[in-house]
């Protein structure tokens, strides 16, 4: 090879270009680039292809519940409800069970227990979407109209989140299942924040006469807490995006309703269903209207999520140093 | 011993073993689905299911196999288009780019590994549907792809970067420029991990449904080329699983069976590749 100079910057441009470098650097910035494009095309396209219900509604679009393509009147309220009730439902179920389910693998299972059972649950997470609605469908949902239902009804029927008839499909049964679809995210998340929990802050508590619980939920958990948030948010993020499994099991019926049983509709389920049947623009883009919506939920939870869960394995090596 | 002692000792005891419940529901509920995927989809799996189109709406019977070329066709578009953008731009963020540009570009890859698949769908149909007025193979497979660039440039450049310094600075040493240290001495030491990701990515785009409703859309023949509506695994088992008709409903659960099976192995096989380090034959 016959450049002389140290590789780097001080050889000429066309050394460079010779050596081949130069050439690498700029196909790779090239494709590198495209990434940045692709995303920023994204975001330009839904921008500019909802316009219409911008202008029609402005943010009246969102507070507005009647949903009604024949007479071209578009309002997203009963789908923002939708999504947002079975999110909650979903983290009701899924932070308890998924926290305690890390705090199990993170502090109480041996190495190759854990590391087994998070094969599995990583495989859980693998599951495509569509398989949970296929279940959702022949199995979660007649058990919600024949056992969960009269289970809740019955002794709870009074409140008037569980009064009212069943018909299997609903907020409740979507919500049962986003909660198994993302109880994967938080436990792998918040196994690899307790994780990172300095060793010491156990050894302090536990000499300190703590019991071992003690230790786990008073210190360990505590100085894990943002990360564990943050493994809740990006459940929160992938929920609200969640298309298919609802779609399939929550009813598809554009009406805010306050029971668990009954049926609903989600953003991601009304793009999903009425998309390719939109006549004319103005429905056209009101669908793609709440997509942006969704995007920009997602976006922000996806950036709290992340920037706590760098904040708290950042104190755990800092402490640890 | 106290009251008081003995009862922090219990509650000790009972709160650890409820996390050992929870632990355990949740692995349960993988074996639950594999069970009830094999009972369902093992008892209505068949021969036909395989070879034979479609048969007309409200007839018993057909099969599948356009929607298992299908997947199979747009799978593969979507790892010619997505792979290589992730790769090569992977190799940028790990090798040349400078603070700035990186994390420009890896603040793009994380939004991007964020957006609601849905709305990848939405993306694809106005920027490949529109202009070309119908649904294609070609739509579906740039939705897919689009979702397989932030996996495989992040875990490149995670695994090119693991690349220990000192075999750089051997190449190097020895006279080799830039381009051919990356080349030749630091991604075969990262193909392991790159492969991985990759598999993993493909993975998790082969079940993907929500992105191609509206772009690859569907098709009941076999769709040639890739200029068509095509028909994938994932979409059938949606349009047969929410119709009336019980055979569809079976051949859902086939299809269900089908799709989960092939993406447990690709996951399986690619999680071994990777800590158990299966030789993969390479030149």
């Amino acid at each position: 090879m016959p450049s002389a100079g140290p590789v780097g910057g001080s050889r000429s441009f066309f050394s460079r270009l010779r050596d081949g470098d130069e050439f690498a650097r700029l196909v790779t910035l090239v494709f590198a680039a495209t990434v940045v494009l692709i995303t920023a095309a994204l975001v330009w396209e839904l921008w500019i292809n909802s316009v219409l219900p911008r202008q029609k509604f402005g943010l009246h679009f969102f507070v507005t519940q009647t949903w009604d393509p024949i007479m071209d009147e578009f309002g997203a309220l009963p789908f923002i409800y939708g999504t947002l009730v079975t999110s909650v439902v979903a983290l009701l179920i899924s932070v308890p069970l998924g926290i305690g389910a890390a705090i199990f693998l993170a502090e109480l299972a041996p190495p190759s227990v854990s590391d087994t059972l998070q094969f599995f649950i990583d495989l859980l997470a693998a599951v495509p979407s569509v398989i949970y609605g296929l279940l959702g469908v022949f199995t979660v949902v007649p058990l919600m109209r024949t056992v969960i239902y009269p289970l809740l009804n019955k002794p709870f029927g009074f409140l008037p989140i569980f009064k009212g008839p069943s018909y299997g499909v609903g907020f409740f049964t979507a919500g049962i299942v986003l909660a198994i679809m993302v109880i994967p995210y938080i436990i792998s998340v918040s196994r690899e924040v307790l994780l990172s929990v300095p060793r010491d802050q156990r050894e302090a508590a536990l000499a300190l006469g703590s019991t071992r619980w003690e230790s786990t939920w008073k210190v360990v958990v505590p100085f894990a807490r943002t990360g564990i948030l943050g493994s809740i948010f990006l459940a929160l993020a992938r929920a609200l995006g969640e298309t298919m499994a609802v779609t399939m099991v929550i009813g598809n019926t554009p009406k805010i309703a306050a029971s668990l049983f009954a049926p609903g509709y989600s953003i991601a389920a009304v793009i999903a269903n009425e998309f390719t049947e939109a006549t004319g623009d103005l429905y056209l883009q009101s669908l793609i209207a709440l997509g942006l919506a969704l995007f920009l939920l997602t976006f922000i939870l996806n950036g709290l999520a992340r920037l706590l869960i760098v904040v708290t394995t950042q104190k755990g090596s800092g402490v640890a140093a | 011993m106290g009251r008081r002692l003995r009862w922090r000792r219990f509650v000790s005891n009972f709160m650890l073993a409820m996390t050992g419940v929870c632990a355990g529901v949740s692995v349960l509920v993988l074996f639950l689905i594999l069970g009830y995927l094999l009972f369902n989809g093992g008892t209505s799996i068949n021969w036909d299911f395989f070879t034979k189109l479609p048969k007309p709406v409200g007839e018993t019977g057909g099969g599948m196999s356009n929607a298992i070329v299908g997947s199979g066709k747009i799978l593969l578009l979507a790892s010619l288009f997505g792979v290589p953008i992730g790769f090569l731009g992977g190799i940028y963020l790990a090798e040349f780019s400078g603070k700035g540009t990186a994390s420009v570009v890896r603040y793009a890859a994380d939004l991007l590994n964020g957006v609601p698949s849905i709305v990848i769908g939405i993306f694809a149909y106005s920027l490949v549907v529109l202009p070309f007025k119908h649904f294609s193979a070609l739509a579906g497979a740039f939705a897919l792809g689009m979702m397989m660039i932030p996996i495989t440039l992040r875990s490149t450049e995670e695994f090119l970067k693991s690349v220990p310094r000192m075999l750089r600075e051997g190449a190097m040493a020895l006279g080799a420029s830039k381009w051919k240290t990356i080349a030749t001495v630091i991604v075969p030491a990262a193909y392991r991990g790159i492969l991985t990701a990759i598999l993993l990515a493909l993975a998790r785009v082969a079940g993907e449904t929500a992105p191609l409703l509206f772009t690859a859309f569907g098709n009941r023949y076999e769709s040639h080329g890739f200029s068509q509506p095509t028909a994938t695994l994932p979409v059938m088992i949606y349009t047969y699983a929410v119709s009336p008709y019980e055979d569809w409903h079976r051949q859902a659960w086939a299809a269900g069976l089908v799709l989960l099976g092939l993406i447990l192995i690709i996951n399986i096989l690619a999680r071994t590749i990777l800590s158990r380090g299966i030789a993969v034959p390479r030149s």
